[in-house]
């Protein structure tokens, strides 16, 4: 169990855990169509920061957000977790080094390049890391900024949808996609900081399809798997929020239903957040899971999962306690 | 932790368990003249990049008679020799992206067809990493997770003739 410590998000929705909060109450979308960017040939939807963002320094401002005490981030006994798809133009290590060494890090970070689920990825490699005595302190990053590539190649894919998205409905017609950066710092003691938030990630899981690399499995089996490893302990009725991955494509959302009620969670509540942020990619599973902890109240006991998946058929969930 | 079979690759040699094998081809042929003489049976290698030509034979070679129950990989530059060749497909006024292309441009895709061709549901993940000392931190905190054995190790395709895999089959006992 590691306890989360501090946490930020940067999006087109605002500036800071809060002002992002109040905009998804207030029903704020960053959703705006594109006709003119990245040279698209088709207009496009998709959440913008309206000014364009480097990854570095829009990573340090999200770290810098996340810290109360600039101690922990040089820290020895702190590593580095960047999740991000694309990075820098196309370059993962160099940014994530650059992060580290702008908080004068000593150690090396760690990159999770796992598809759409990497930065659920990422917070279940801090926990194995802290819990296995490496480290005292894991500062998780995601963050991806759209480009031409992803645009184009998403458009290939006809993944894209031209309109808002509509996660579960039956006239989805595809995914919006979001730029953000957003951080979550863990801790392997509860008392090292004094703005934690009263949460531990307790479990995590990952499982492939085995299926396809880039269609989810028809039975849900991966994130099925997921969510049953995640309740061990618990019952359904105990969790009180899943943040699903709700992209909107057809197939995603028919196989997180079926993956849903196969592991008995059909009637808890659901929260499906890529209307208001579009899917932020690398930035997504940091982002939803701060989203989440937010969303219900700080109760003793209160159960929350995240769930996501992505292409080369890989699932990701964890749970995340109350204490 | 305990090794049970390695295999390296690099575009002029091929080590299995500390035994060189001889090879005529070298570089991406040579990933082909391998896939001639240890699988042969699966025409959708011929649709993957090269990482995941590499990464897929070399878990073809490991993975003859032993089982894993999950895979994790990890190197430097990611999908960056992928990632070059679609861009290729998107320059100039009139362009026409390749989603055959641009899904191979996600180092994890290499994790994905290796558990796709040898039914892994366990876990599947990829890492940008340093050097090799770096993922076996990693390997140690995720491997007293999985009573059965994992495939893990790195696995790196800067360009068509340009790469190196070092697999091996670990055991957490």
């Amino acid at each position: 169990m590691i306890y989360c410590v501090g946490h930020s998000i940067i999006s087109p929705l605002g500036e800071g855990t809060q002002a992002n909060v109040e905009a998804v109450k207030a029903g704020h979308s960053g959703l705006k169509i594109y006709t003119d960017r990245f040279e698209s040939v088709e207009p496009f939807c998709a959440s913008l920061f309206d000014t364009p963002q480097e990854f570095v320094p829009l990573c340090i401002r999200s770290v810098e957000m996340a810290a109360d005490k600039s101690e922990i981030l040089k820290s020895p006994e702190t590593v580095f977790v960047v999740s991000t798809t694309k990075g820098d133009q196309l370059d993962l290590l160099t940014p994530a080094k650059e992060i580290a060494q702008h908080f004068g890090n000593p150690n090396l970070p760690v990159v999770v390049s796992n598809a759409c689920t990497s930065g659920v990825c990422a917070q279940i490699t801090a926990m194995r890391l802290l819990e296995a005595g490496f480290y005292r302190h894991a500062v998780v990053t995601g963050c991806d900024i759209q480009t031409k590539f992803i645009v184009s190649g998403f458009q290939a894919f006809k993944a894209l949808s031209q309109e808002p998205c509509l996660p579960f409905s039956p006239e989805r017609k595809g995914l919006n996609l979001g730029e953000a950066a957003a951080t979550i710092i863990y801790s392997n003691q509860p008392s090292d900081l004094s703005n934690r938030s009263n949460w531990a990630l307790v479990k995590g899981s990952i499982h492939n399809d085995a299926n396809h690399i880039s269609a989810p499995s028809r039975t849900g089996e991966g994130a099925y798997r997921c969510l049953t490893d995640v309740l061990a302990g618990v019952s359904p009725a105990d969790i009180c929020l899943l943040g699903v991955h709700g992209t909107a494509t057809l197939y995603n959302d028919d196989m997180e239903r079926t993956a849903i009620r196969r592991a008995g969670l059909q009637n808890v509540p659901m929260s499906v957040l890529k209307p208001f942020f579009g899917h932020t990619m690398g930035a997504a599973g940091v982002l939803e899971t701060i989203i989440a902890m937010k969303m219900v109240q700080n109760e003793k006991n209160v159960h929350v999962i995240k769930m996501l998946s992505g292409f080369g058929g890989v699932n990701a969930a964890i749970r995340l306690q109350c204490e | 932790m305990r090794v049970s079979q390695e295999i390296e690759i690099t575009p002029a040699k091929v080590i299995i368990n500390g035994e060189p094998v001889a090879v005529k081809e070298k570089g991406e042929k040579m990933l082909v003249e391998l896939y001639r003489q240890y699988a042969n049976d699966y025409p959708k290698f011929f649709k993957m990049d090269t990482l995941c030509r590499l990464g897929f034979i070399a878990s073809e070679i490991l993975l003859r008679e032993e089982q894993v129950e999950a895979v994790i990989l990890a190197n430097r530059s990611a999908s960056i020799k992928n990632d070059t060749d679609y861009l290729s497909t998107i320059t100039g006024e009139n362009y026409y992206p390749s989603p055959a292309l641009f899904v191979y441009t996600l180092p994890n895709i290499v994790t994905g067809e290796i558990a796709i061709r040898h039914h892994i549901q366990g876990e599947t993940s990829f890492y940008i990493l340093e050097d090799e000392q770096q993922l076996e931190q990693i390997i140690k905190s995720t491997i007293t997770r999985h009573p059965s054995p994992i495939l893990a190790g790195w696995c790196e395709c800067s360009g068509p003739d340009t790469f190196n895999a070092k697999l091996q089959i670990i055991w957490n006992n």
